[in-house]
């Protein structure tokens, strides 16, 4: 990889001619197509997709990856994103022709393999949230939420109560929860957070009541706090009619420390991406299983598995739900390797990644909170904030701190989340890091807090080392190319 | 008992307490109530299985399935047995692309944000659309999403559908239209295509959406449609099978605004429906009204060429409640598989592919006629049609199973009266001597 040239596209080694794909022998009839269908239903032009052999596309993609971090190259702290070990053998298993050519409309009888997977799957979640029932049809975290908003929804208009209009968000929480809670057709009303970082009870008090749907929540929070006064927080939503929301984005914190069933949560979606090792894939694909209590039930999505004797089948007698989220049954795909994790893990395994990732998150910031501000100094969970204002103070933002950790081949943390959080730096190491990587990490950032003291312009100009130094976005967003245009076409 | 993914030593849990200063992991857990503490109800997941045991356990599981490159299958219905070129799985687990998360950072996720770069340009050049984003959750949930995206943009509340349009799809919009209060209304359909003159008497119109071809087989005419939908105001959507395009006329040359689909038949295995890949193409017009990420073109310090996501003010991380969808993850890396297969596949082969598709299920529409079999409402098709069966078509499977044959899809699932007729699909992978056993299984169907 010389880092001075350009990046090729694969437009741009296109040449008329070349092909990377073999058409299977032909067995039937080599008909023309306009002698099959209609002349004017035929496209004028051919597709102007790329022609390359088949040595140059693997070049071409090889050589991308190699512009690219991932887990398997190096520490990856995102915080909330928990950026885990992706275990190579759930790949392997969700490969196994009897899961990845399976068509989901084949008759049920030859896919009941499949649907065991799907029914010990849901089982098995809900033993972990404390939920009575699971359905693993959402696509991804926000599509859980929204799915789980739509429950609750669902729920309150059938007891014929139309005036909760309104879900409560703290102003920690990520940006999906007040924008599937707008798509789902609620106001989002924002809930302070107190100097603890944990949601102001009084602020709480003061915007519930009786036009309040829901309040979502992640526990821990965004911060890496555990909402402590949960069990008030569950009172005061449920005296008022309203139902808790769980995002599971953080459960990597709780598995067999805290149910969010036992904490009062009506709703929980778990981002099987996450915790749950399905590999994060460049931004997906993800799953997004929910998870409900008994009064909700009746609303989730159709179909759902169940077992009848010896077999599995899919319920679709659901007069109450709310019908589909999905089409098929959610991203199986992703569902095996959460379930490959699960059953190689037991109950066990889980027990103690959620109590290793608390460890390593507490040892980084006890680590770390002389030479950067912890505006939170208590014991964290998974994860936890820094603030760089003292850095700022000198010059230098969180952003530059980011671009300097390039040079020491780490991927940033999560920065400028939560909003609540001065030139915040969220890191969540997860617990299949060891030691020697989160030492060497905080090494670096010691380094870096020590540069901005002294030499303040080796930060300021980071990154150093990468493919392309920092990308001018301002150009992107006022003259945006979406697409490539073949040279002759480009008009200035 | 030791695991594989946990590297924690018990020297290291000591050293890491005693720099934390504290005795032990509970006292890091004293914040949370006694009374919401689990105690111990995780055993009831059951024991940690070792790699070996894993993989018996889970191979088993799969072999109670019957997978498609061992049995034909005839099913199509949004989701279809094509074969994926071996270098894309290789390239696929190329571990930087799939462990990496959503490209933040462009300077160390160039490689993705490339690649995504490419993806939305042959997505352009296959619908004939202006701009395309990163990728959705599935095709079906896109037009759902496109659905919203009318509504909102025309500020008008019916959604309108046609019944040509996949039945899950109606479902799916049907649930997303109660989150904004939006009116679904269809169109039905006459000899096998959308009757777009039941349009006159809808109102307040967002916008009509149709699928190309649509869900049982026939090619509809889309600039027709296009000038009807937008005499009413509303936008024009088309689903569109994205390999049916490698052969019919993009929809963004007949009117489109929005053209959304699923690039599953691009590398990307059938899965029991998913993972999958939505795309989602829109005129230059609603550019800022797209749902999810973009990527776009850009200079580093030095002016060299680099990409970044842009126009991010539509997204949810920004605009919280005012977002244009509440997306975040999406597929990435199955628009990283489509992308490698469309390469692949190249402007020839992606003819091609598609003229071998239309040639064999067109090959099996000849057959079953010639023995004497109805085709509903027959006219020009792709790689799907409606057959008619003396049985009923879930009877008819049942049959099939037992010789071997993964039958099409029984269309009682659209209503009781269409028992007897069958959603067949035929791709390239289908032979002749397949197309034949299968007919001649048809031939044999007995009234159990």
């Amino acid at each position: 990889m010389n880092k001075d040239i350009e990046q090729t596209l694969i437009f741009e080694i296109s040449k008329p001619g070349r092909i990377a794909y073999s058409l299977p022998l032909p067995t039937v009839e080599e008909e023309k197509a306009e002698d099959l269908i209609p002349a004017s239903f035929l496209r004028s032009e051919d597709v102007n997709l790329p022609e390359v052999s088949e040595l140059d596309l693997v070049r071409h993609y090889t050589a991308l990856s190699n512009r690219n971090h991932g887990v398997d190259s190096g520490f990856y702290p995102l915080g909330s994103c928990t950026m885990k070990y992706n275990p190579k053998v759930n790949e392997d298993m969700a490969r196994l022709p009897g899961f990845a050519h399976i068509h989901p409309l084949q008759p049920v009888e030859s896919v009941q393999g499949a649907l065991e997977l799907m029914y010990d799957l849901q089982e098995k979640l809900a033993i972990i949230t404390g939920m009575d029932e699971v359905t693993l049809q959402p696509a991804a975290g926000a599509h859980g939420e929204w799915t789980g908003l739509m429950l609750i929804k669902a729920y309150h208009h059938a007891r014929g109560d139309f005036k909760r209009t309104k879900v409560l968000v703290p102003d920690s929480a990520h940006g999906t929860n007040p924008a599937s809670a707008s798509v789902a057709g609620f106001d989002t009303i924002t809930v302070l957070s107190d100097e603890r970082g944990l949601v102001d009870l009084e602020d709480l008090k003061k915007k519930v009541g009786e036009d309040t749907a829901a309040l979502m929540l992640t526990n821990p929070n965004t911060l890496g706090l555990f909402e402590s006064d949960i069990v008030e927080i569950a009172k005061a939503v449920h005296e008022a009619g309203g139902k808790l929301y769980y995002d599971g984005a953080n459960s990597n914190a709780i598995m067999g420390i805290a149910r969010p069933g036992d904490m009062g949560f009506d709703v929980v979606h778990l981002n099987l991406h996450k915790t749950f090792t399905g590999p994060h894939g460049g931004g997906g694909p993800g799953s997004g299983p929910v998870g409900v209590k008994k009064d909700l039930i009746p609303y989730l999505p159709k179909p759902i598995v169940r077992k009848e004797g010896d077999a599995f089948v899919l319920d679709y007698d659901r007069p109450e739900s709310i019908g589909r989220v999905k089409p098929f049954y959610g991203n199986f795909g992703i569902n095996v390797r959460a379930y490959s994790y699960i059953r190689t893990m037991g109950g066990e395994g889980l027990a103690r990644v959620s109590k290793e990732a608390v460890l390593n998150a507490n040892y980084m910031l006890a680590r770390l909170k002389g030479a950067y501000d912890a505006p939170y100094d208590v014991h964290c969970k998974h994860e936890f904030v820094l603030s760089g204002r003292r850095q700022k103070a000198l010059g230098v933002r969180t952003l530059d701190i980011a671009k300097r950790l390039l040079d020491f081949g780490y991927h940033p943390p999560t920065i400028y989340f939560p909003l609540n959080v001065e030139e915040c730096i969220m890191i969540e190491p997860t617990e299949t890091e060891s030691k020697e990587t989160l030492d060497a990490f905080c090494d670096a950032m010691l380094q870096i807090a020590k540069e901005v003291e002294e030499t303040p312009d080796v930060v300021l100009n980071a990154p150093h080392t990468t493919v392309v130094k920092r990308m001018d976005e301002t150009l992107a967003a006022r003259k945006p190319v979406l697409r490539y245009h073949p040279k002759e076409e480009v008009h200035a | 008992m030791d695991f594989r993914y946990l590297p924690m030593t018990r020297e290291d849990e000591q050293a890491m307490l005693k720099t934390i200063g504290v005795e032990s992991i509970e006292d890091l857990l004293a914040d949370i109530p006694a009374s919401v503490r689990d105690e111990g109800t995780l055993a009831e997941v059951g024991v940690p299985l070792p790699e070996t045991d894993l993989v018996r356990t889970l191979s088993k599981l799969a072999d109670r399935n019957m997978n498609t490159k061992q049995y034909p299958s005839f099913l199509g219905a949004g989701i279809y047995d094509h074969y994926a070129p071996s270098v894309v799985n290789h390239m696929l687990l190329r571990s930087e692309f799939y462990t990496a998360y959503t490209p933040y950072q462009p300077e160390i996720s160039q490689g993705e944000l490339q690649a995504i770069f490419e993806y939305q340009t042959m997505i352009c050049e296959l619908t004939g659309m202006d701009v395309a984003n990163s990728s959705m959750y599935d095709g079906i949930t896109a037009l759902a999403e496109a659905a919203l995206l009318a509504a909102a943009h025309t500020k008008k509340k019916t959604i309108v559908l046609s019944d040509g349009v996949h039945p899950e799809a109606h479902d799916v919009v049907r649930t997303y239209a109660d989150g904004p209060g939006l009116k679904v209304e269809t169109l039905c359909l006459e000899d096998g295509v959308t009757a777009i003159d039941n349009l006159d008497a809808l109102d307040d119109v967002a916008c009509v959406i149709v699928q190309y071809p649509n869900f049982f087989g026939r090619i509809e005419d889309l600039k027709i449609l296009a000038e009807k939908t937008h005499e009413k105001g509303g936008l024009f959507i088309v689903s569109a099978n994205p390999l049916s395009l490698g052969l019919l006329e993009a929809p963004g040359n007949l009117g489109a605004d929005i053209t959304i689909g699923d690039c599953q038949p691009f590398g990307i295995p059938q899965s029991f429906g998913g993972p999958t890949c939505g795309y989602f193409a829109v005129s230059k017009a609603l550019m800022r009204k797209i749902p999810g990420r973009l990527v776009g073109q850009t200079v580093d310090e030095d002016g060299k060429r680099g990409f970044v996501l842009t126009l991010q003010a539509r997204e949810q991380h920004i605009r919280r409640d005012k977002a244009t969808s509440n997306i975040c993850s999406n597929q990435a890396l199955n628009a990283l598989a489509a992308s490698i297969a469309m390469s692949a596949l190249g402007k020839r082969g992606m003819r091609e592919l598609a003229t071998r598709n239309l040639q064999t299920a067109h090959a099996l529409k000849k057959m079953l006629k010639e023995n004497g079999f109805r085709i509903i409402d027959d006219g020009p098709s792709f790689n799907e049609f409606v057959v008619e069966l003396p049985v009923s078509a879930t009877s008819a499977n049942r049959q099939l199973l037992e010789k071997g044959i993964i039958g099409g899809l029984s269309l009682d699932v659209i209503d009781a009266s269409r028992a007897n007729q069958m959603l067949v699909c035929a791709t390239e992978l289908r032979t002749k001597e397949e197309l034949e056993q299968f007919v001649t299984a048809l031939g044999g169907l007995t009234h159990e």
